[in-house]
């Protein structure tokens, strides 16, 4: 029987209950849940099957900010620069149709990169769905591919739960994008919706492996035993936030350590066991060693093709030690002899107390060695031409000396960007924001958009040859009205240069539609009221580079480069690492 | 079966071109779009479903795919992995024919008139096993439930006596070794799952997998 007490404890709970719940529409408890979940930026285009989300965004100025972009895909590319810089979850609206299928290359990149975004895209009705409505796209089974995980909300109640498990599987684990599609009727229900309750177990979703201390210790054992251990490391190490850990692991260890470009950056470039860069326009000794090493260890990468080149004759002397989150990465492309699954933050404190210290001087002299013929051959004549013509080396060379290593560094894809990769010098973590995987030109200029808002009291340089800055140029009007703070540097060799560079070493000098044309990048910028200036010369080269830096607000400044420079060394297509070529 | 006996079968059952056929098995959350999410990994890399079965599970809820392809042994535990990493899906086994009990039903439409003509009916049923599921005066429907080269015989003893039309389900299987989902659900619903879930070759445990 009930007693008065209890009742008396129903009706609180009752009041506390309809206190909590909020009556409004589903676009109105969307954006109440992006700020649950901590988001205070969205970069997005509105369009007219998201628009009940935009009205009530309307009242969410205060809260939310809102960029606008020029185009959907500078809308996803900057969301990506500021989960990058920021270690947040990017996020980004579009409408559907066109506004969504222009996602798709953002899509694409922040999967391959593990990039965390939350997407949401305006749908027509449900009731529409399926008859070829105007601006009706399959969203849903066109982005399934390019997404960890994507979901179609025709009803606002699903709104919260959805939101909530997005926002968990973008940043949890292996991160990733994830994409809710909206319809239209769902964005303007009227709900009574209980309070948010943030997601942080989905039961057929394991974000990372438990770690098996078995594997380590057979981890440690091999590496105890090594004469020759190369640590090869990438983006992992940054996503897991486990850049510390990391440290004290070769610290102790004392394991010479090369980066993929997307770990670029974990570790200090100055750090006396950083011994460069990997794969194909990586550096001399890291790539020939990594066919001498006895006992390799892998964090966080993914043996791309672009690291290991031929794969039948990649470390084949080697015994392998991997370290991944994701079970799939392991044995995918490289046999693991140990496969340590778990998320590194966790895995790398247990293995660094489990090797002995060590120095391998012997070793790191080796590597000392190939560097040194590296800086004779190549480094040097780039870094410091004899040449009139500028190089892209001598343009990083003089960024580096004015920044001293503490600017972001956003990059296209191309020369420009292997230059910048190999040349550029970063003292602190998520500095170097590039697309990777994908290889996107035109990821640069709006990449760099948010990769400022991700980290504002960085500078930002955007390095972008002439080819992808013409991919993207419209972002320059989502500068000029919000006021981002971006220098742009475009790298112009008047060539679409890596095509170029393969078309003379591999296709016998058969330049192929690679000669581009390019506007007046200085009057481009103006137009957009935009501060620039193009150099030609070295002896202005560095003056400019400051006024740029310096400049308070957005800046591009053109620097006009040798025409056929070559990125170099350069292991070829199908050629073993140890195959690299120093010219 | 261990790993490296399953390797070691493998290697002996092996197509001249390296390939055999494979039952995948996935559990997973019954949602509309994982279809869809499973088939591409497969298209992706231009390999063809050979059978695709979806139907319910012992457990309520829980949705369970067999999936048959013809492929190496490499190429399937890739696979197996690129399946289990999708958010939806909770487990994936991946077996080859020993390791399983499996079946799959045809029905044969035949016109009556010839087959009573031209071969006695009940001869039919005992050799091949066969069930008349339909007897009218046009046509008479067959269904014979076993592996396929038992309803393939079917078809070519059927062929001189007008076979009108035939079809056959997908592969329904049935894991040897494995004492169900019950134990490993309960797993997955805890927040911090058991060492059990997280099997790894690695260990040399890989049996385990396939033990339950």
């Amino acid at each position: 029987m009930e007693t008065a007490q209890d009742t008396i404890q129903q009706t609180e709970a009752q009041a506390e209950t309809s206190k909590k719940l909020f009556k409004g529409t589903g676009s109105q408890v969307l954006l109440n849940g992006l700020i649950e979940e901590g988001v205070t930026t969205i970069f997005g285009y509105p369009g007219g099957a998201i628009m009940p989300i935009y009205d009530a965004l309307y009242d969410y100025a205060d809260k939310l900010e809102h960029i606008l972009v020029r185009h959907e895909q500078g809308g996803i590319h900057a969301a990506q620069g500021f989960a990058r810089t920021s270690g947040k979850v990017g996020v980004c609206f579009a409408t559907s149709g066109p506004g969504a299928t222009n996602l798709v290359t953002g899509l694409a990149d922040a999967q391959i990169d593990s990039t965390p975004l939350v997407v949401i895209t305006g749908q027509v009705f449900a009731h529409l769905l399926g008859t070829d409505a105007f601006q009706e796209t399959d969203v849903i089974n066109i982005t399934t591919p390019v997404t960890k995980w994507n979901y179609q909300v025709t009803d606002a109640n699903e709104i919260q739960e959805v939101l909530a498990k997005a926002f968990y599987i973008a940043k949890s684990g292996r991160p990733g994008p994830v994409l809710i599609d909206i319809t239209k009727n769902a964005q303007i229900q009227i709900e009574e919706f209980p309070e948010y309750i943030k997601c942080n177990h989905i039961r057929s979703y394991r974000p990372k492996p438990k770690v098996r201390v078995e594997y380590i210790e057979q981890a440690a054992e091999l590496i105890n035993a090594a004469k020759k251990p190369f640590v090869l490391f990438g983006q992992g190490v940054i996503l897991g936030s486990a850049e510390e850990e990391f440290k004290a692991f070769i610290d102790k260890s004392g394991i010479p350590a090369a980066w993929t470009i997307m770990g670029e950056g974990a570790i200090p470039t100055s750090h006396p066991l950083n011994v460069g860069m990997l794969g194909m326009h990586g550096n001399y000794g890291p790539n020939v060693l990594t066919n001498e090493a006895d006992v390799i260890i892998a964090i966080g990468m993914r043996f791309d093709d672009r690291v290991t080149g031929r794969l039948d004759k990649y470390a084949k002397q080697a015994k392998i030690v991997h370290l991944d989150i994701d079970p799939a990465e392991i044995d995918k492309n490289v046999k693991a002899d140990v496969g340590v699954w778990g998320d590194c933050k966790e895995t790398l404190p247990l293995l660094t107390k489990l090797v002995n210290e060590n120095k391998h001087e012997d070793w790191l002299a080796v590597f000392k060695d190939y560097n040194q013929q590296e800086i004779d051959q190549v480094i040097t004549p780039e870094l410091y031409p004899e040449g009139e013509e500028i190089t892209m080396g001598e343009v990083l060379r003089n960024i580096n000396e004015i920044c001293g290593g503490e600017a972001i560094i956003v990059t296209d894809v191309g020369q420009h960007q292997m230059v910048a990769c190999r040349y550029a010098k970063f003292n602190n973590t998520r500095s170097n924001i590039t697309s990777g995987g994908l290889g996107t030109m035109g990821f640069g200029l709006p990449a760099a958009i948010g990769a400022k808002y991700g980290a504002p009291d960085k500078t930002v340089i955007a390095i972008i040859g002439d080819g992808g800055f013409q991919m993207t140029p419209q972002e320059l009007g989502t500068i000029m009205q919000f006021g981002a703070e971006v220098k742009i540097l475009i790298l112009n060799n008047r060539f679409l240069g890596m095509v170029r560079q393969w078309q003379q070493l591999f296709n016998d000098k058969r330049y192929s539609f690679v000669n581009i044309t390019s506007p007046d990048f200085v009057a481009l910028a103006k137009a957009y009221y935009i501060e620039a200036q193009m150099v030609n010369e070295r002896e202005n080269l560095r003056t400019a580079l400051e006024t740029m830096i310096n400049h308070k607000g957005s800046y591009l400044l053109e620097v006009m480069v040798g025409r056929e420079n070559n990125v170099f060394p350069m292991v070829p297509q199908g050629m073993s690492v140890s195959e690299i070529r120093l010219k | 079966m261990s790993t490296e006996d399953k390797i070691k079968y493998t290697e002996d059952t092996l197509d001249l071109d390296g390939k055999q056929e494979y039952t995948i098995t996935v559990y997973a959350e019954n949602r509309i779009g994982l279809l869809n999410r499973i088939a591409i990994i497969f298209s992706k890399r231009k390999i063809n479903i050979e059978s695709l079965n979806s139907s319910a599970s012992e457990i309520d809820g829980i949705h369970r795919f067999n999936i048959v392809i013809h492929e190496g042994y490499e190429v399937v535990r890739k696979l197996a992995r690129q399946i289990e990493k999708q958010i939806e899906v909770l487990k994936v086994y991946f077996n080859t024919n020993d390791e399983i009990i499996w079946q799959e039903l045809a029905l044969y439409k035949v016109s009556t008139d010839e087959i009573a003509e031209k071969v006695t009916v009940e001869r039919l049923l005992r050799q091949y096993g066969a069930s008349a599921v339909v007897i009218r005066k046009d046509y008479t429907v067959f269904a014979v439930t076993g592996h396929r080269e038992e309803t393939d015989a079917l078809v070519k003893a059927l062929e001189p006596y007008e076979l009108i039309e035939f079809v056959r389900s997908a592969r329904v299987a049935i894991i040897k070794d494995s004492a169900g989902f019950h134990e490993k659900l309960k797993e997955f619903e805890a927040e911090d799952p058991g060492e059990e879930l997280v099997e790894n070759e690695f260990l040399e445990k890989g049996g385990k997998i396939f033990t339950m």
